[in-house]
């Protein structure tokens, strides 16, 4: 029961219309999300983390995107799902947190019609009843006064309180999939840990999957079971929370978290590779993705076509470029 | 709110003030008086002159101003149309209700038109339909409204006899009476659907536009994300959105409509305001012209009062202070 898989994505491409021509943002992604698992998606902005998201669910523009690939959940396979399948299990079995709080609500409907509005379409509730258990989620995601709170609209409350309408929201039909894009990037760092703090606990409480999204290290430590590294589309590293952060070992990685503030490493700053995610139409699709960034490093020490390596039980790498790496101003070894 | 307004009201009372002043100073800037015309060879220059000293033409400038403010404020008196020699305000009053009501029906055409073909060309984007609304929208902006009038009133009037030509109502019908309020409002249909075709095109390119745009807002995602069907999507959260703006204008709609109907009512001469106000300059019936800028004055003041009260109603984030 413990290790149950209620999501099990398989080689996902996401690819974006240009004109004639598609762009991958993800390209080959594998994973799967077990029962009462944080999993942490991490990586600069641009690389491919909402198109993850979005893929899951189908919520990109039908006809810009192509997504391909296997995402079995509940032993079907919903790639190619309509939006009138989606539907059925979106807000139901999956729910989703946004980054920003405010854009994310409707400006015109008061806060409780919208988190009403999942129960109308997945419940069999009466108005009584889903009022009730509207009045119930908003006190469970600690606002102190839920009657008053329901009449609001989303610009009369603080971006605190926002993000705490989306979780209850989210989970107002106890989905067993919670996916949190950025849920605290657009918050004070000081709500964000109290955000961060409501999600774990709720989560104890469902006993949902989550697959949280961010840029932001600092919170992966805080949180996650096991850690996703994305760059340009691809994992380039994924292990336990713990090894990862014991044990970095891909370049990219090990430039996150330097870049964390507040790291104890002397000289943390200079080990931060510089530069940013290429965009979809720059980016060379043959190599090492991560090359260009560290030209330093010869190219004999990557990997033609990388692939993930396994390296230990759960900690797998791209490419063979972190067995010799070393920070441009470490020098030679 | 209420409180507000009224003291938008109130706030109404020195603009007026001050365009009346700005009023009174054009019409004395401009050449000749009503009796100019009355002027030929045979008129005595003396029996000219009585007159304009009976009519207080030839008091300082100063006290005529008091005198006019002075009989509008305390009789309701704008004074005598001397084209039609009758009271401005009864001659002006008859022409207000029907260019309100021509207004009206404008009104309803263009939102009866706008909306659905505004809303649908956003929602299907690039289709067809789409694509014959934007040839719609660019054919009615680019022909000039006095134009597509005349063709109107050439092949529905003239060659078809669908519709009058000209008035607001046939002689033997009676007041107050259905067949007269059917008469009217069939007078009325060529000059309003003239103007709804007008009017519809900033409305659709407005509300395709409106839809488009959220359609990619992040609520619009937020509401798929819950599996709100997509027709509720529409209607529930893009559409509502949509109409904001349209609805903010409402009010300056309406008054567009009522100073801008000088075009139409002429061409379909249609006792109006706007056909009042052209003859009234034309023949320098000054107090009819001067009792019209009043009034346009006092609708513009009023349409954004009104676009300002439905704003309120429509989007909470607003309140108007
Ligand atoms: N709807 C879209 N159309 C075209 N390109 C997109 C779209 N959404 C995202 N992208 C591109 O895909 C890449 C990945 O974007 P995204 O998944 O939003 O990254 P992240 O969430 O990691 O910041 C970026 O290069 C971005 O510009
Ligand atoms: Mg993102």
């Amino acid at each position: 029961m413990e290790n149950e898989k209620i999501l099990e994505i398989k080689d996902l491409h996401t690819g974006f219309r240009f004109e004639d021509k598609y762009f991958d943002a993800v390209d080959g992604v594998s994973f799967s999300l077990y029962k009462n698992e944080l999993l942490a998606i991490v990586g600069e902005s641009g690389c491919g983390k909402s198109t993850i998201a979005n893929s899951i669910v189908g919520l990109h523009d039908k006809n810009h995107t192509r997504v391909s690939g296997e995402i079995i959940y509940d032993d079907e396979n919903v790639v190619n799902y309509s939006e009138e399948q989606f539907n059925k299990i979106r807000g139901k079995d999956i729910g989703f947190i946004f980054q920003d709080p405010l854009a994310s609500l409707n400006p015109l409907h008061r806060v409780g019609e919208q988190i009403k509005e999942a129960l109308i379409y997945h419940t069999d509730l009466t108005k009584e009843q889903r009022h009730e258990r509207m009045l119930y989620l908003l006190g469970r995601v600690g606002i102190v006064n839920p009657e008053r709170t329901a009449r609001q609209f989303p610009h009369e409350l603080s971006g605190g309180m926002r993000q705490r309408v989306l979780i209850a929201m989210a989970l107002s039909c106890k989905p067993n999939i919670v996916i949190a894009d950025e849920p605290t990037t657009a918050l004070d760092v000081t709500i964000q840990a109290q955000i961060l703090d409501l999600l774990s606990e709720l989560q104890n409480e469902i006993h949902a999957g989550i697959i949280l999204i961010t840029h932001d290290l600092g919170v992966v430590a805080q949180m996650a079971d096991r850690v996703a590294v994305m760059y340009a589309g691809q994992f380039v590293e994924v292990a336990e929370a713990k090894e990862l952060f014991r044990n970095p070992l891909h370049p990219y990685t090990r430039s996150l978290l330097h870049s964390i503030p507040q790291s104890d490493a002397v000289g943390a700053e200079l080990n931060v590779i510089q530069g940013m995610v290429p965009s979809l139409k720059n980016l060379s699709r043959d190599g090492c993705r991560f090359a260009p960034r560290i030209p330093w490093i010869p190219d004999s020490e990557h990997e033609k076509n990388p692939i993930l390596h396994q390296i230990s039980r759960d900690h797998f790498v791209r490419c063979t470029c972190w067995e010799n790496f070393h920070f441009e101003n470490e020098g030679g070894c | 709110m209420w409180k507000t307004v009224l003291r938008r009201v109130l706030l109404m009372i020195p603009q007026l003030f001050i365009l009346s002043i700005i009023v009174f100073a054009l019409g004395q800037a401009m050449p000749g008086d009503p009796f100019t015309g009355l002027i030929t060879p045979q008129t005595k220059p003396e029996a000219i002159e009585a007159l304009r000293e009976k009519a207080g033409l030839n008091n300082p400038i100063p006290v005529q101003y008091k005198d006019w403010m002075v009989r509008i404020l305390r009789d309701g008196n704008f004074g005598q149309s001397y084209t039609y020699k009758m009271p401005v305000s009864t001659l002006v009053g008859n022409r207000v209700a029907n260019t309100l009501w021509l207004s009206l029906l404008t009104v309803i055409l263009i939102y009866l038109i706008a909306i659905p073909l505004g809303i649908n060309a956003g929602r299907y984007q690039d289709s067809a339909f789409d694509k014959g609304v934007v040839i719609y929208n660019f054919i009615s902006y680019a022909i000039p409204s006095f134009i597509l009038g005349l063709i109107f009133l050439l092949v529905f009037g003239y060659k078809l006899h669908w519709f009058p030509t000209g008035g607001s109502v046939d002689l033997g019908f009676k007041k107050g009476t259905f067949d007269y309020a059917m008469n009217k409002l069939y007078h009325m249909i060529l000059p309003a659907i003239t103007g709804a075709v007008l009017g519809t095109t900033g409305t659709i390119q407005y509300l395709r536009n409106e839809v488009i745009d959220a359609k990619t807002q992040d609520y619009v995602k937020t509401a798929r994300s819950k599996g709100v069907p997509t027709d509720k999507v529409y209607s529930h959260h893009i559409f509502r959105n949509s109409f904001l703006p349209i609805a903010a204008f409402l009010g300056f709609t309406i008054t567009g409509l009522l100073s801008g109907s000088v075009f139409i009512e002429t061409i379909f001469s249609y006792p109006g305001m706007g056909e009042l106000f052209i003859s009234s300059i034309n023949s320098r019936d000054y107090a009819v012209m001067n009792t019209l800028v009043l009034l346009y004055g006092f609708l513009t003041l009023l349409g954004s009062l009104l676009s300002d009260i439905i704003m309120t109603i429509v989007d909470p984030r607003i309140r108007i202070e």
